[in-house]
């Protein structure tokens, strides 16, 4: 996880370069999470500052988004597809095997930090349904027994507790 | 240099591949998850090996993505060779065979494009290419998306040359003698749209292309950007022309990073070659075109909804009127067309309005894309003349459905169309057939069912995904939807009464009723769809808590045959991660129903030489002893 000053320094070389026009929000917000991986409460407050408007609002759009994270990602950030074509071909017994064989709900991060877990609704390879990615990597064809399979390398490469 | 002049350098530059051997790799986004990158790997490994100067292309999609990762071979004096599911293991014998040497290897091959080939199948002549039409694909999986020569080689740009000596009147008239019809879902005559903005006289005024295509199960849009990003660009700059608009924007998800990266190649590739930019082909036009990334949100595909995006606020429509092209973004009159309707602009403006309109039917001109997925044989993108029947698309394009099993439904337009049944397959699909019976064109996801899909459980994911997409703001979709949602659970998991089936319907009838936008006012249709046509099994969920897909979760029991059971072996103990099947070696295993969390993993590993795990719908059938067992929980 990124520190604090790291975090604020990050932000601002962001800041520095753009105006400080409502209609930024979005690609701010993108930006931030780009740089820091999620967006912090102090990140949304410096924007507000920023842009003039008051945090709340901030929090409102970085909420309404899928695409917005307030929580830091795991370090293999896994995620299951439950488009249309996935979930007919059983998404949901490989997000629910995962959800067990990882100890974490869809959203949450492993409390070592190794692990996180999302669904999504379609990346677009329906024809390889049931789908799920570890990190960049692509798992088609799922079952739930390879899902579980396929994060046992990962917990291998875990060489400690990486949240601090 | 002038445009002429552009298109000769571009024109020599194509010729000159077409005369030497050349490689093509299917890599948009569903040939890159096939595996094509490490493909394109070995194949740079195994050229530089062999010393071999041949360029390896990458291009869009090729269609047939059931057959990704796709390589062709193309020889300028001998045969082109498609080679279908390639593995980086061999590469290496394609590329000695074929390109250092003279064997094709077509016990390798997909097919070839040349006929009379006794060995391999004839690709232009697959079933399939009969029934297709090209108009807006025809350039996908053929050039490479990242190379503007390609482009203007085959055509591209020649339709701005000629509508820029064109007055905006003209090129909007032969929109509208050509009756292209907006490809986002709903059909509105494009040509509207445009005359409206041109009327407008506040400036400045802005052209949007709507890629936030958000239907989980749909990527034709997609498909488009990433395989041939100009044709949407050169519409883009045609309409900025005839509205007279200076700037444009592309509003993409940001999940779509290729498609993102190869808007701004192409983007750059224009800019360089004037024909985006100050004084376009020295016409006097200036137009700029911009990517904004959305940041994911379902309701972006509505219009107004996209401009707040656009403006960095939450994505909530509003009320029309008034409509984009009085008031959109920034106020601004604003023309916000997708993806494929622009693509469909030039060549309009270049061949002329009977392009489109020769193809077709009464009142939907031109073709439809369409992505099949689900239980059907070949996957992929199809483009076929409105008009096209079901029938024709699923099973002549398709190859029907996959394994023995018995087509059930097709669903299109995703969480806003419906589920249509066997008794529809004949009927044609356009605009208008569609809606009569109760779908949309929406998006172009065409999703096959078959007898393992439980029609409940369909409608009940859908109205999962409007209701966790609803932006909230209208309070039938935000409530009205989850109510609905809380009924289907009822009656999936064998909870629900019959009378429920009424109180479904009277609230899809009002959150239609009560909701501002698209997402709202179709996000019923799923539900309405399958129970009109599949309410018997609405009927067996609630009165015999039967699921005969046996996919509710709640409604079926996971069984091992006594008399398939191989004794020895063990695979279903080991795996079963609750420690729910007992048995030693040498006994028939049972599964403790108790334990048994339902997660199908003694159903997956149970070899198929026994094939011994089923699942049993409704629970209650499940025999004895397991019954008992079962009864003692309850």
């Amino acid at each position: 996880m990124i520190g604090r000053d790291q975090s604020s320094q990050a932000l601002s070389q962001i800041l520095e370069s753009r105006s400080s026009d409502r209609g930024n929000l979005i690609s701010l917000l993108q930006e931030t999470q780009e740089k820091l991986g999620y967006i912090p409460r102090e990140a949304m407050e410096t924007i507000a500052d920023f842009l003039g408007i008051p945090p709340v609002e901030v929090w409102g759009v970085a909420t309404f988004y899928n695409q917005f994270r307030l929580t830091p990602l795991g370090k293999h950030h896994t995620v299951v597809c439950i488009g249309t074509a996935c979930h007919l071909a059983g998404g949901n017994l490989i997000l629910e095997a995962l959800e067990r064989e990882l100890d974490i709900k869809a959203g949450e991060t492993s409390a070592d930090g190794n692990f996180s877990l999302e669904r999504v609704a379609c990346i677009g390879c329906c024809m390889l349904a049931p789908v799920a990615l570890i990190g960049d990597r692509i798992y088609p064809r799922m079952t739930p027994f390879k899902a579980e399979e396929a994060i046992i390398p990962y917990r291998q490469s875990n060489d400690g507790n990486t949240a601090n | 240099m002038s445009f002429a002049a552009i298109k000769d350098r571009a024109r020599s530059e194509w010729e000159n591949l077409q005369g030497r051997t050349h490689i093509l790799v299917s890599a948009a986004t569903c040939g890159r998850a096939a595996g094509s990158q490490d493909v394109i790997d070995a194949l740079g490994r195994e050229l530089a090996r062999h010393s071999l100067d041949v360029p390896v292309i990458q291009v869009g999609c090729m269609e047939l993505c059931y057959a990704d990762p796709l390589v062709i071979i193309r020889k300028a004096d001998s045969l082109s060779v498609a080679y279908a599911n390639v593995t980086p293991e061999i590469v290496p014998r394609l590329v000695e065979g074929y390109v250092a040497g003279e064997d094709p290897c077509l016990e390798l091959a997909l097919g070839t494009y040349e006929d009379g080939e006794d060995e391999a199948a004839c690709i232009p002549e697959l079933p399939r290419y009969e029934h297709e039409l090209r108009l807006v694909l025809t350039r996908c999986g053929r050039v490479d998306p990242e190379n503007i020569d390609h482009y203007i080689a085959t055509d591209g740009y020649s339709g701005l040359e000629k509508a820029l000596g064109m007055s905006p009147g003209d090129i909007i008239g032969e929109l509208e003698r050509s009756g292209l019809r907006g490809r986002g879902g709903a059909g509105f005559p494009t040509f509207r749209k445009w005359e409206q903005c041109r009327k407008a006289e506040v400036k400045p005024k802005y052209v949007i292309c709507n890629a936030d295509e958000g239907d989980p199960g749909a990527f034709m849009d997609r498909v488009v950007l990433e395989s041939d990003p100009h044709q949407v660009i050169e519409g883009m700059i045609i309409a900025g022309y005839a509205i007279g608009a200076e700037r444009g924007y592309v509003y993409v998800r940001a999940e779509y990073p290729l498609a993102i990266k190869r808007v701004r190649i192409a983007l750059e590739q224009a800019t360089e070659l004037g024909l985006l930019g100050d004084d376009i082909l020295g016409s006097g036009f200036s137009f700029t075109i911009e990517i904004a990334a959305g940041a994911g949100a379902f309701v972006s595909g509505e219009s107004t909804a996209l401009v707040a995006a656009m403006e960095g606020r939450r994505s909530e429509p509003r009320t029309r009127p008034p409509r984009l092209a009085e008031a959109g973004l920034w106020g601004k009159p604003t023309l916000l067309n997708n993806v494929k309707t622009f693509a469909y602009v030039p060549p309009i403006i270049e061949h002329g309005a009977n392009w489109l309109s020769s193809s077709g039917t009464e009142g939907s001109k031109g073709t439809a894309v369409f992505t099949l997925a689900g239980k059907v044989v070949s996957s992929g993108l199809a483009e076929v003349p409105m008009g096209t029947t079901l029938r024709r698309l699923i099973y002549d394009i398709g190859g029907g459905i996959t394994g023995d099993r018995q087509f059930k439904a097709v669903q299109i337009g995703g969480p806003s169309g419906g589920c249509l049944p066997g008794s529809l397959l004949d009927s044609p699909i356009d605009y208008d057939s569609l809606r009569e019976a109760g779908s949309m064109m929406g998006s172009g996801g065409m999703i096959v069912m078959d007898e393992d899909n439980c029609m409940v459980d369909a409608a009940r994911y859908f109205l999962d995904f409007s209701t966790r997409e609803s932006c909230g703001k209208c309070t039938m979709c935000r409530l009205g939807t989850m109510q609905m949602l809380r009924i289907l659970e009822d009656i999936t998991s064998g909870r629900a009464k019959l009378k429920d089936m009424d109180r479904l319907l009277q609230l899809a009838e009002d959150v239609k009723d009560g909701s501002l936008c698209g997402l709202g006012r179709t996000a019923p249709n799923p539900v309405l769809t399958t129970l009109r046509y599949f309410r018997d099994e609405y009927e067996a969920h609630i009165r015999d808590k039967t699921c005969a897909a046996r996919v509710c979760k709640d409604l079926i029991v996971y069984y091992i045959l006594p008399d398939r059971c191989d004794r020895a072996c063990e695979h279903c103990v080991l795996t079963c991660p609750t420690e729910a099947i007992k048995g030693g070696k040498g006994e028939v295993k049972v599964i403790d129903q108790e334990k048994c969390t339902k997660c199908g993993t003694c159903l997956d590993v149970c070899p198929p030489e026994y094939d011994a795990v089923v699942k049993l719908s409704p629970v209650s059938s499940l025999p004895s002893p397991d019954k008992t067992e079962r009864s003692a929980k309850k």
